[in-house]
């Protein structure tokens, strides 16, 4: 396994795919973002990115079934591993550590 | 609907199994998406851009190292294979490698060519910084002139106000003239240069102090070269020569300036004589305005930015432009290396050439190389059949695709290097009679063999083999194991039948074209010669009077009996050779710039001009005033003189140099400039011209080389130093328009090598046609059918394809030179029918002599033989 930090966008396209539990392909991942984020997301970053969760070993992937649509070929379902999880409540930990830390009047006047 | 079938194709090829089949699916499910929002183009746009996007270093398939194992251990066997297959077919190996030879020849001249002028003063250390500052002249209603000179002004401005220059160096043409040491007189020719000529251009030093050379006036620094012709094997440093008047100091001897040097001369002079003579002489020499005599060379310093010392010349022009009436001169850089590259600038101070002219004859080099990469492609997707089965046998023990590509190029590969070796003998051979065909290249060019060269040679010969072999190699990994085993004729070897029509038609398109355009440039090249100039040249020899007495050695000319009559001109007009002066015409209160020749009053005579009015100049001495003038009728249209009438123009005044001249004659328009220029008007002046300019000389005589020396000898009376230079008209009208026949050769050249490979390709697929039909031409036969109706069988197919070949090329060269070349001709004759087609009957008679002859072979056949052999 190579590095196992998480990055900003890293975390959420993993947030995503957690998300959308067994729906999690690229495609859908992409239009999910799109919707949460209300920002234009590149295919072709997204790919690289779960790639790189793969390789992380944050995610694991597998074929599904033949349809008629996209041509005859089959998606490729990405699910969260335990080791993704682990990665998750980390991360999440560490910001809620740190949103404990900051009194509340500091960022009353934002909202 | 789908998305382009090369770009699915492409994904696949490049695209790692692993990550393929979900990508592709990706992929075509944002193509049915844009589909329906964008329309079929975006959207199929858009997946092409994506599938150039998706290339990245994690989606590309990956070199198997297995694979690259198999190809190196299996290299032997290709090579053995490739040579088997050689052997076996003599003709068809013959046809490729001499096609392959002949046509990487001419790509070798190409390379080499290319490569000198793109190493052009690459000996300078500096060179990347060295930068020349050429002037643009601009005067309103006249297109700039470009001069690779400039100002002294602009070139001392620069030194002393720019930031970012590292050195200044400036240089005067136009030093030396006769070297006199003792007795001996040694025409030699060179630059002024100033002192820091040595630290800006890497020239070495052999002798003297590079710091010093030039610093002091009165010193030379002399080449290896003509220090041995002045002084022999002597010692030249510190020993004194006399230029005209002064005695000059021998400060320095420098090593030979290298072939390949933009820049060239004998001698080098100390840039304060210059400055000296001139200051003296006239007071223009630190004139903006005087920039036709100045180089001015810089190097930035490091790091410094070309454009920010541009926009600093620019400032500068702008500044000194301000007093300037209708004019503007303006200051470019040029970076040394694209000094040789480029022609268009005036004032050279030694050779170059035009870029376009380069890509050009690289253009015509590609065709001819292409042309035999058809003919090999050609014969080995026709001769497939033959090792079908030899694929066949290594897919089953396991070949990949890959492999058998792998050895079909490595195939036309060592073919391509067997004709290299053979294109290389070639080069040399050729080397000098391509530099002989013209002077300008000889000076140019020394097409020596270096270890680069090499390389780019073994690089080319690589490169067409793999062009030439990967459609068969390809051809060959896609054959079906299993059908090719079982029964090898079912192979659809007739499948590409269009593609190799097609070649065949490409090739013999591009032949024709050469071949005409031979021809059609040949016969306007003819038509330059014998044009009617408007006057005669026969028999007209013109001598180059250098700073003697003229008058002197036309008293001697007048003596020989060969020599019928004499005058005297300034200058040899439609040679291309021209000198303007304005004239004023005060009665209609306008000028214009008009040429001008300076000639005597037995020059129109002499030449046969016609008089359209009035009369010939009235004989005068030198030392009268100038009162005549004759003009040609373009002045009268350009003036709108005396209601264009050539008879009331006589006696109409005109104003030249401040002089107030009459008209006394008008004649008929001739060719001044060359026939690329059209008729402009013109003046004749009558002006007592002497020590310069020309001599012409009409002459009547059987015997020309005796004539000649009888003229030497009355020459050297006069000037015992310098050879005469006497010229017949018509031999220096061939030299003005000597370009156009090194161009015509080179084409010619290039026709006939192309016109053979044409040939050997016909040549090779006739044979394998009529050779694979030889049962069937049997059969035919034996079932009654004749001779000639077989041979029109056979030979039909080929004959439509030169007809459509004839089709393309005919109108396109047509074209070509009524619409592109022809056009920068103000006179040229116009394209005859008989030019267009003569090539094309040659090369169908010839054409079909061969297809002709190779099926009567076969129809001549006897059946009963072929048929029992089955």
């Amino acid at each position: 396994m190579k590095g196992t930090n998480l990055g900003e966008f890293e975390e959420i396209v993993l947030l995503t795919i957690a998300a959308l539990i067994n729906d999690a392909y690229s495609v859908a991942v992409c239009d999910e973002l799109e919707k949460s984020t209300g920002r234009a997301v590149k295919l072709g970053v997204v790919h690289a990115v779960l790639n790189r969760l793969e390789e992380k070993g944050f995610v694991k992937s597998k074929l599904g079934e033949a349809t008629s649509t996209r041509g005859g070929k089959r998606k490729r379902y990405y699910t969260v591993t335990s080791g993704g999880k682990a990665a998750l409540i980390k991360a999440k930990e560490v910001r809620d550590q740190l949103w404990n830390r900051i009194p509340d009047f500091i960022l009353k006047g934002a909202s | 609907m789908h998305p382009p079938r090369w770009a699915e194709r492409f994904l696949e090829w490049y695209c790692r199994p692993a990550l393929l089949e979900d990508l592709q699916g990706d992929l075509h499910e944002y193509f049915e998406r844009n589909l329906k929002t964008k329309g079929l183009w975006r959207a199929r746009l858009i997946y092409i851009m994506d599938v150039f996007k998706f290339f990245r270093s994690y989606t590309v398939r990956k070199p198997e190292f297995i694979n690259l194992l198999i190809h190196w251990i299996m290299i032997g066997s290709y090579i053995k294979t490739s040579g088997r297959s050689i052997v076996r077919n003599k003709l068809f190996s013959g046809i490729n490698i001499i096609g392959l030879a002949i046509s990487m020849c001419v790509g070798l001249l190409m390379i080499a060519f290319v490569s000198d002028l793109f190493s052009y003063d690459d000996f300078h250390e500096n060179g990347e910084r060295i930068y020349r500052v050429n002037t643009t002249d601009q005067r309103t209603d006249q297109r700039p002139f470009s001069l690779a000179t400039s100002s002294v002004k602009a070139g001392r401005k620069i030194q002393e106000t720019i930031s970012g220059i590292e050195k200044v160096t400036l240089l005067r043409r136009g030093f030396g003239g006769d070297a006199k040491v003792g007795e001996a007189t040694i025409p030699i020719s060179g630059i002024w240069a100033d002192e820091a000529f040595f630290s800006v251009f890497s020239f070495p030093l052999l002798q003297g102090d590079m710091k010093t050379a030039l610093k002091e006036p009165y010193s030379i620094v002399l080449t290896e070269k003509s220090a041995k012709k002045i002084f022999g094997a002597g010692n030249a440093l510190g020993q004194s020569v006399k230029f005209d008047t002064a005695n000059y100091i021998v400060t320095g001897v420098m090593k030979d300036i290298p072939k390949l040097s933009h820049m060239r001369f004998d001698v080098l002079a100390s840039f304060v004589n210059a400055e000296m003579n001139n200051i003296s002489e006239d007071g223009g020499f630190m004139d903006w305005t005087n920039i036709y005599s100045n180089y001015t060379y810089i190097v930035l310093s490091e790091g410094s930015n070309p454009e920010h010392i541009q926009a600093s010349l620019n400032k500068l022009s702008v500044k000194e432009n301000i007093p300037l009436d209708n004019r503007k001169i303006e200051l470019k850089l040029q970076p040394l290396h694209e000094i040789a590259l480029q022609s268009k600038n005036a004032n050279p101070i030694g050779p170059s050439i035009n870029k376009i002219a380069i890509w050009i004859m690289a253009g015509l080099a590609l065709i001819v190389i292409l042309s035999a990469c058809f003919n090999y492609t050609n014969l080995s997707i026709a001769r497939s059949l033959r090792r079908s089965r030899e694929v066949g046998i290594r897919k089953v023990m396991g070949a990949k695709k890959t492999h058998v590509i792998g050895q079909f190029v490595a195939e036309a590969i060592i073919i391509s290097l067997l004709a290299l070796v053979l294109s290389l003998a070639m080069f040399l051979l050729l080397r000098t009679q391509f530099l002989s065909l013209s002077p300008h290249f000889q000076d140019l060019l020394s097409l020596d063999l270096s270890p680069r060269l090499i390389f780019w040679f073994l690089l080319m010969a690589i490169g067409v083999g793999i062009v030439a072999g990967i459609l068969p190699a390809l051809f060959f990994a896609r054959l079906n194991t299993i059908k090719v085993l079982k029964d090898a004729s079912s192979l659809q070897v007739f499948r590409h039948v269009t593609m190799r029509k097609a070649m065949i038609v490409i090739q013999y398109t591009f032949s024709l074209i050469f071949i005409t355009a031979t021809i059609i440039g040949y016969k306007q090249y003819r038509s330059f010669l014998t044009f009617d100039l408007g006057f005669t040249t026969d028999n007209i020899v013109n001598i180059k009077i250098n700073g003697v007495n003229g008058d002197l050695f036309v008293k001697d000319l007048k003596e020989l009996p060969e020599v019928e009559d004499v005058s005297r001109s300034l200058l040899v007009t439609s040679l291309g050779n021209i000198y303007g002066t304005q004239l004023k015409y005060e009665k209609l209160k306008d000028s214009a710039n008009v040429w001008v020749n300076m000639v005597d009053e037995n020059y129109l005579p002499l030449h046969q001009h016609t008089f359209l009015a009035g009369r010939n100049f009235n004989p005068k001495t030198k030392e009268a005033d100038e009162t005549e003038v004759i003009v040609n009728e373009q002045i009268l249209h350009r003036f709108n003189m005396a209601g264009r009438d050539p008879a009331k123009a006589i006696g109409e005044e005109v104003t030249i140099d401040g002089k107030k001249l009459t008209i006394v004659g008008v004649v008929k328009d001739f060719h001044y400039g060359t026939l690329e220029d059209e008729i402009q008007p013109l003046v004749l002046r009558h002006s007592g011209i002497d020590t310069y300019g020309y001599i012409n000389a009409k002459i009547k005589t059987s015997d020309w080389p005796a004539t000649f020396t009888a003229m030497e000898k009355a020459w050297k009376k006069i000037d015992p130093f310098h050879p005469l230079e006497a010229r017949f008209y018509s031999e220096q009208i061939e030299e003005a328009y000597q370009q156009f026949s090194v161009m015509v050769k080179l084409i010619g050249f290039l026709s006939f090598l192309a016109v053979c490979i044409a040939f050997m390709g016909l040549l090779g697929m006739v044979v394998f046609t009529t050779e694979t039909r030889l049962k069937e031409i049997s059969i035919r036969k034996v079932l009654g059918a004749s001779e000639r109706r077989l041979i029109y069988l056979l030979s039909k197919g080929f004959i439509v394809l030169l007809a459509i070949a004839a089709l393309i090329a005919l109108p396109a060269t047509y074209i070509l030179f009524d619409k592109v070349v022809l056009v920068n001709f103000a006179y040229h004759q116009p394209i005859h029918f008989t030019e267009l087609v003569t090539g094309l009957l040659v090369t169908l008679v010839l054409a079909t002599v061969m297809i002709g002859s190779q099926t009567l072979k076969v129809a001549r056949s006897n059946p009963a033989e072929v048929l029992k052999n089955e």
